[in-house]
C-alpha cells in the first residue's frame, strides 16, 4: 500500500510540475498576476508530493518490505537501521527521487523566500525549474519506476553495495545533490533572465547565494567521497581522475567560475552574457554528470548501446535543457545592455582571468572524460585517460590560477595597477620564499617541485591574510583601532579569505602526500613489528568478529614511538556473504600534520598477514583545506548584503533535507 | 571476438567473485632487488587494471592485477627496459591497459585540446579586456524606473 501511495505521488508531482512549467509562463507573457501567483502554489505542492514519495520508499526500506523489487535488490534485514535509510539513495531508483526532491526544495524555496522578487521573473524562473522537474520525473515514471513490485517477494533482501555501508557514503550523495541540483537555480535564473531580456544587480545578487550554496554543498560533496575512497579503498588513495569523480567536478570548477563572475555582476554589473552562459553551462554539467553516473555508459560505450533507454532518456533532457537554452542564449543575449568599462588591471579582469583558467580546467577534465569515449565509438582502439594525462595537462593549468588569486583580490575594481597589489603582498611574499629555502635546506636540494608546490601554498594561504592585514591597517594604526577595524569587516571578506586559505591548505596537504608519503609493505605475524618513519608499528592480534551482516578478521596495532604509547589502531577486512563482496577499512590515527594508515591483507601460508602500513605527511589537509573553503563559502552566506536579496534562513534550508 | 571478449569478461567477473581479493601489491610477489622493485611499482602506477574502473594495477586487488603485476616483474628481472616491459603488456592488452594515452593520430585532439582551448580563452581574454577598456566610460546609466524598482527592493530586503 505504501509503494502504491508513493508512485500515486510521484505521478501527481509529475502533473503539477508540468502546471509549473506552463502557467507562470503564460501569465508572465500576458501579465497575469493569478497565473504568475499560480506558480509558487504548484512549487509548493510538487514539493509536498515528492517529499510524500520519498517518505514512502524510506519507509519501505526501513521496513524492509521485500515485495518492492527495489528494497529487495538493495536491503537486507540484517542491515543496521541507518544503513537501510541510506539505501534509499544508495541505488538508480531512489537516487533520482533524491535528486527531484532537492530539485522540489529548491523551487519551493524561490516560492518562500522569492517575495521581494519581480513578479515576471519569479514566475518564469519558477516555470523553468518546473520544466526540469517534469522531464526527471517523467524519467523516474517511464524507466526508473522505484515502486515496481515483486510477486512472490523474497524472503530476504540481496543487500546493499558493501563498499556503501559507510556513514561517509551514506551522507555523500545528499550533498553532492544539493549541490548538483543548486545550480539548477543558476540556470532557471538564467533562462529567466533571457526570457526577460534584462539582467541588472537586483538579479545577481538573487542568484549569487543560490550559487554560493550549491558551490558549498558540492565541495562537501566532493570532500566526504574523496576522503571515503582514502579510508576505505584501503590503500590510501584519495582522487583517482575516474570519470564518475569527473562527473561532480567539472560542475565544481564550472560553479567556482560562475560564483566569481555572478560577483563582478552584482558589483559592476558587466560581464553580464559570460554569467548568463556560465549559469546555463553549469548545470548543463551537472547534467552530463548525472548522464554518465546514471546512463550505464562508463562500464563501456557497447554495453550502453544495448540497454540505452535510460541513457537515451538522460540524453534526451540533456539535448532539450542545455540546447534550448543555448540556443535561447544564441538569439536573445546580443540585446542584453554591455556593462562598464574596467581597465586590463582591475578587480573586474583578475576575475575575468579567474575564469578563463577554471573554464579551461574544466574543458580539460571534459576532454580527458569523454575522449575514451569517443575513440571507443568511432573505431576499434579503446584508451584510458588515467592521472597521469591529467598531471600534464590540468596540474599546470592550475599552477597560474595558485599564483594569481593572492593577487585578485588586492586589485581595486574598474582600475589599479600590479604595483599597488603587489605592494600589499611583500610580507606574503617574503614568507613564501622564506618556506622555499627552508625547505630545499631542509631537504638538501632533492625536492624542487616540491618546495616550489607548498611555497606556492604559503603564498595562498598568507595572501590571504594580508587581505585582513590590509583592510585593519595592521601595523599602521594602533593596535585597538585595527581590531575595531576587523568589526566592522564585512563577512564577505571573511567567507573569500577562509575559501582562499582552504584552497592553499589543501595544496600544501597535496603536495606532501605526493612527494613524501612513507609506505612499508610486509608480511608480519602476530606479535611482529615493522617500522614505519621513525614509528614501530606492532600487530598484537587478529580477531573474527561478526557484525550484524558481514564476518570481519580485525587486526589490532599497537603504534609506539621510540618505546612511548602512540596509539592503538583497529583495522578490519570484511566479507559481506550476501553479497560476496570483501571491504577493507582502515585504521587511522592523525595528529593533524600526519597519518599513520594501517590496513591487513590476507594470511599466508606461514601463518603471517599482509601488512600494508604509510605514513602520509599533511594528508589531513587534504579535506581540512576544502572544508574550510566550504566553511568561507557559508560565512559569506551569512553576511547581511545577502539578506537584502535571500534571507539568511535560506542558505540554511536546503541543509534539513538529508534528514527526511 | 566480441563472443570470446564476452567469454573472458565473464570468466574474469567469476573470478573477481570467488576468489577472495588480496589487496593490491602483496610481499611475496616483490623482487628482492630493491632498485628493480622501485621501477616495477613506477611501472605499475602507470599501467591500468583493465577489468577495474580508472584503478592502476598497483592499486588494484583484482586477481588480472596481480597476474599483470607478476609479468611486469619477471619482464624486468629477465632484462627488460622499463619501455620494453611496457611493449611486451602493450602487445597483449592493446592500448587501453595505458593510464598514459599514448601520443598518435587519434589522440592529437586529447593531448594537444587542454593547450588549445587555454589559448583560445586567453585571447578572447585579450579581446575583451581590450574593447572593454577603450568602451565609452560612462555607459546610459539606470532608467528612472529601474532606479525605484532597485530602491524598493533594497528597501523591501531591509525591512525583512
Amino acid at each position: 500500500m505504501v509503494g502504491e501511495i508513493g508512485l500515486f505521488a510521484l505521478i501527481v508531482a509529475f502533473t503539477l510540475a508540468l502546471t509549473q512549467s506552463i502557467i507562470p509562463l503564460v501569465g508572465a507573457h500576458y501579465g497575469d498576476s493569478r497565473f504568475m501567483r499560480c506558480g509558487s502554489a504548484v512549487a509548493l505542492g510538487q514539493l509536498g508530493f515528492i517529499a510524500l514519495a520519498f517518505a514512502a520508499l524510506t519507509s519501505s526500506f526501513v521496513n524492509s518490505d521485500f515485495s518492492i523489487r527495489n528494497v529487495a535488490e538493495n536491503s537486507n534485514s540484517a542491515m543496521p537501521l541507518i544503513y537501510k535509510i541510506a539505501a534509499t539513495w544508495g541505488n538508480h531508483e531512489g537516487s533520482m527521487v533524491l535528486w527531484v526532491l532537492i530539485l522540489a526544495v529548491f523551487g519551493a524555496a524561490v516560492a518562500i523566500f522569492g517575495t521581494n522578487l519581480p513578479e515576471s521573473l519569479k514566475a518564469r524562473a519558477l516555470s523553468v525549474q518546473g520544466m526540469i522537474g517534469a522531464g526527471f520525473l517523467a524519467f523516474i515514471l517511464f524507466t526508473s519506476n522505484p515502486f515496481i513490485r515483486l510477486d512472490p517477494a523474497p524472503v530476504d533482501g540481496q543487500d546493499l553495495n558493501p563498499l556503501l555501508q559507510d556513514i561517509g557514503l551514506a551522507i555523500h550523495p545528499p550533498f553532492l545533490y544539493l549541490g548538483y541540483v543548486g545550480f539548477s537555480m543558476a540556470f532557471s535564473f538564467s533562462v529567466a533572465a533571457l526570457i526577460e531580456g534584462r539582467v541588472d544587480a537586483a538579479w545577481a545578487r538573487w542568484v549569487r547565494p543560490w550559487v554560493l550554496a550549491a558551490w558549498c554543498f558540492l565541495t562537501i560533496g566532493i570532500t566526504l567521497g574523496s576522503f571515503w575512497a582514502y579510508y576505505e579503498l584501503g590503500w590510501g588513495g584519495w582522487w583517482f581522475w575516474d570519470p564518475v569523480e569527473n562527473a561532480s567536478f567539472m560542475p565544481w570548477l564550472a560553479g567556482t567560475a560562475l560564483l566569481h563572475s555572478a560577483l563582478v555582476v552584482e558589483r559592476r554589473q558587466t560581464l553580464v552574457n559570460w554569467t548568463i552562459l556560465l549559469g546555463i553551462l553549469t548545470f548543463s554539467l551537472s547534467l552530463i554528470g548525472t548522464f554518465l553516473v546514471r546512463s550505464g555508459i562508463l562500464t563501456s560505450v557497447h554495453s550502453f548501446a544495448l540497454d540505452p533507454s535510460r541513457g537515451i532518456f538522460v540524453l534526451g533532457l540533456l539535448a532539450v535543457t542545455s540546447g534550448g537554452a543555448l540556443a535561447l542564449y544564441a538569439y536573445r543575449a546580443p540585446s542584453l545592455k554591455q556593462g562598464t568599462p574596467f581597465a586590463a588591471v582591475s578587480r573586474e579582469s583578475s576575475l575575468v582571468l579567474n575564469n578563463v583558467l577554471l573554464i579551461s580546467a574544466a574543458a580539460t577534465v571534459f576532454l580527458g572524460t569523454f575522449y575514451p569515449l569517443v575513440i571507443e565509438a568511432m573505431s576499434d582502439d579503446k584508451i584510458s585517460v588515467g592521472p597521469p594525462f591529467y598531471n600534464l595537462t590540468f596540474v599546470p593549468m592550475m599552477i597560474p590560477l595558485l599564483v594569481v588569486i593572492a593577487v585578485g583580490p588586492m586589485l581595486k575594481w574598474k582600475r589599479d595597477t600590479l604595483r599597488s597589489a603587489v605592494r600589499k603582498l611583500t610580507y606574503a611574499g617574503a614568507i613564501a620564499g622564506v618556506g622555499v629555502l627552508a625547505i630545499l635546506i631542509a631537504t638538501f636540494g632533492a625536492h624542487v617541485l616540491a618546495a616550489l608546490a607548498l611555497g606556492l601554498a604559503l603564498w595562498i594561504v598568507a595572501g590571504s591574510l594580508a587581505i585582513l592585514a590590509h583592510r585593519t591597517r595592521l601595523g599602521q594604526v594602533p593596535f585597538r583601532k585595527s581590531l575595531d577595524l576587523a568589526r566592522a569587516t564585512p563577512r564577505a571578506v571573511y567567507g573569500l579569505i577562509f575559501a582562499h586559505a582552504g584552497l592553499g591548505i589543501a595544496v600544501a596537504g597535496i603536495t606532501a602526500m605526493t612527494a613524501w608519503q612513507n609506505e612499508v609493505l610486509e608480511a608480519l605475524p602476530v606479535g611482529g613489528k615493522l617500522d614505519l618513519s621513525g614509528y614501530e608499528v606492532t600487530l598484537k592480534s587478529v580477531t573474527t568478529p561478526n557484525g550484524p551482516n558481514f564476518e570481519a578478521e580485525r587486526a589490532t596495532f599497537e603504534v609506539t614511538d621510540n618505546g612511548d604509547y602512540v596509539t592503538t589502531l583497529f583495522t578490519e577486512r570484511r566479507f559481506y556473504p550476501v553479497r560476496r563482496t570483501q571491504t577493507t577499512e582502515a585504521g587511522i590515527y592523525t595528529n593533524v600534520l600526519a597519518n599513520i594508515y594501517l590496513a591487513i591483507g590476507k594470511k599466508n601460508d606461514a601463518g603471517e598477514w599482509t601488512v600494508r602500513a604509510y605514513y602520509h605527511p599533511l594528508a589531513p589537509w587534504i579535506w581540512f583545506g576544502p572544508i574550510i573553503m566550504a566553511l568561507g563559502g557559508f560565512i559569506s552566506l551569512s553576511d547581511r548584503r545577502f539578506r537584502v536579496g535571500a534571507p539568511r534562513r535560506a542558505a540554511a534550508a536546503p541543509a534539513l533535507v538529508p534528514a527526511e | 571476438m566480441a563472443r570470446s571478449g564476452l567469454f573472458s569478461l565473464f570468466a574474469l567477473l567469476v573470478l573477481i567473485l570467488l576468489s577472495p581479493p588480496s589487496l593490491a601489491v602483496e610481499p611475496d610477489e616483490m623482487l628482492d632487488d630493491p632498485a628493480l622493485e622501485a621501477r616495477a611499482r613506477d611501472l605499475s602506477q602507470t599501467l591500468r587494471c583493465v577489468v577495474c574502473q580508472n584503478q592502476s594495477i598497483d592499486d588494484s586487488n583484482a586477481p588480472l592485477a596481480h597476474d599483470l603485476r607478476v609479468l611486469l616483474r619477471e619482464r624486468l628481472k629477465a632484462g627488460d627496459t622499463d619501455e620494453a616491459a611496457i611493449d611486451f603488456i602493450v602487445a597483449r592488452y592493446g592500448n587501453f591497459v595505458l593510464l598514459k594515452p599514448p601520443m598518435q593520430v587519434n589522440t592529437l585532439p586529447l593531448w594537444f585540446g587542454p593547450a588549445a582551448i587555454f589559448l583560445i580563452a586567453l585571447i578572447g581574454f585579450g579581446l575583451l579586456i581590450r574593447r572593454r577598456a577603450s568602451a565609452p566610460v560612462q555607459p546610459d546609466a539606470l532608467t528612472q524606473a529601474e532606479r525605484d524598482e532597485l530602491q524598493s527592493i533594497l528597501e523591501k530586503g531591509r525591512a525583512s
